[in-house]
């Protein structure tokens, strides 16, 4: 066993439907397998790439709210969303 | 195509707003064994998802959720959505086919949506044979007319690679039917503005929710947002915009007293908010005497333009009535000041400084 990939996309500040459009970008240059951990600001995003993630068959791993105004330039309120990429169909 | 390659299904991209239409035409082709995958287009102009994430009274209404991969889930379909914003521009600024009512371009709009649905298609990876629209003859007096399906076929360069489920019964065979990849018999003859016979299709395949109104998710048929669009390029003296100027004018009540600048108001905290992130590009204004909604300029007033700013602002605080509201003047490079101003009387606001 490797350990997973990982890899991490700041669609922070970007409003709805940006941050699954930026999500399903990246996954695809994704390898199978990878967790991909997506930082927004805006809510609707926990939604629309649970949906994403529902409709392409990869796996919504968690979301949790965020405070730290550490990981990224914002001084919101923010979500980290983790999801892992697909075995190829 | 070989015999070879079409012993696996034949393979269809669905265009997908979100809306009824587009969602039975998809399903009555899956219904007929292709293979089908939809693709939803962000021109920045659509209702959903930004204004759900800016206005928090929307909150407890309309479920938050992005209706194309709604339809995507109920489907059962892949789809994908294609940023399609900066491209769109010149279709907004310089559609060949004009406007519809407002600054609507549907035919060049449609035109576009399929060119780009043929390219995504035919890309070596996706490998697709055909597109399908939802579209109705006669139900749209811009797009979708008996002289318009023609010209979308034609000049977006899918001929007769394009397939309209729900009204190709009157219009020419294309070629997934006689390929014989779906049965002409099974496709439908709806036309006209008339709901009805989609509302019945649609119950027939069990589908009891979807989203409203149909197809009507486009800002640019509304006329309160082309009339801001319109000020906005008339202010500049060009017609250019960028993602950031088309949001702004769904947010807050617009008001323009002089030519040099236009005012936001912010009409609940969630649009205060989001007008705080364009602080350090526009000047803001906040009461700070009182409670009050957020202001934003945008132009470049003088210091009797700013006040005057101030005071209209005053005037939509709880300090309406009060002889004096401090108002805080913050700008773009961070310099401010405190102005102690007179609400404006109500009368004070005319009526063609609304945008």
């Amino acid at each position: 066993m490797t350990a997973a990939r990982q890899a991490r996309l700041d669609a922070l500040g970007l409003l709805c439907p940006m941050p699954v459009i930026r999500t399903q970008d990246r996954v695809g240059q994704l390898e199978p397998g990878t967790v991909l951990e997506v930082l927004a600001t805006d809510p609707g995003a926990l939604h629309d790439i649970r949906a994403w993630c529902r409709v392409h068959g990869h796996d919504y791993l968690d979301d949790r709210e965020c405070l730290d105004l550490g990981c990224g330039e914002t001084s919101q309120k923010h979500y980290h969303i983790r999801l892992r990429v697909a075995e190829r169909a | 195509m070989t015999e070879q390659t079409k012993v696996v299904a034949p393979k269809a991209v669905a265009l997908i707003s979100g809306g009824l239409d587009s969602m039975l035409a998809a399903r009555v082709v899956m219904d007929q064994g292709v293979h089908v995958e939809g693709l939803n287009f962000f021109t920045g102009f659509c209702v959903e998802g930004h204004t759900h994430a800016i206005r928090e009274r929307r909150k407890s209404k309309a479920p938050k959720r992005n209706n194309a991969l709604w339809v995507a889930e109920q489907l059962g379909i892949k789809l994908h959505i294609i940023d399609v914003i900066d491209e769109y521009k010149d279709i907004v600024l310089n559609p060949k086919h004009g406007y519809g009512a407002n600054l609507n371009p549907c035919l060049d709009c449609k035109i576009f949506m399929v060119k780009k649905a043929l390219a995504w298609a035919f890309m070596e990876e996706h490998g697709f044979d055909f597109i399908i629209t939802g579209e109705v003859v006669g139900q749209r007096p811009k797009s979708q007319r008996r002289e318009t399906m023609p010209i979308i076929a034609r000049e977006s360069g899918a001929e007769d690679r394009l397939l309209r489920p729900l009204c190709a019964k009157h219009l020419p065979e294309t070629l997934p039917e006689r390929e014989g990849w779906v049965d002409r018999e099974r496709l439908f003859d709806f036309h006209g503005r008339n709901r009805k016979p989609q509302l019945e299709l649609a119950r027939s395949l069990g589908f009891s929710e979807w989203a409203q109104p149909a197809g009507g998710c486009c800002f640019l048929t509304n006329a309160d947002y082309s009339a801001k669009l319109q000020d906005l390029w008339a202010s500049r003296g060009h017609r250019e915009y960028d993602l950031d100027d088309i949001m702004l004018l769904k947010v807050g009540r617009h008001l323009r007293p002089d030519p040099a600048f236009k005012l936001i108001l912010g009409r609940e905290e969630g649009e205060n908010r989001y007008l705080e992130g364009y602080r350090k590009r526009f000047i803001t204004l906040r009461t700070l005497s009182h409670k009050g909604p957020l202001a934003m300029i945008d132009g470049t007033p003088d210091d009797s333009q700013v006040r005057l700013a101030a005071r209209i602002l005053a005037r939509y605080s709880q300090g309406r009535d009060a002889e004096e509201v401090q108002v805080a003047v913050e700008r773009p490079a961070g310099t401010g000041e405190v102005l102690k101003v007179a609400p404006l009387p109500p009368h004070g606001i005319r009526d063609e400084w609304w945008v």
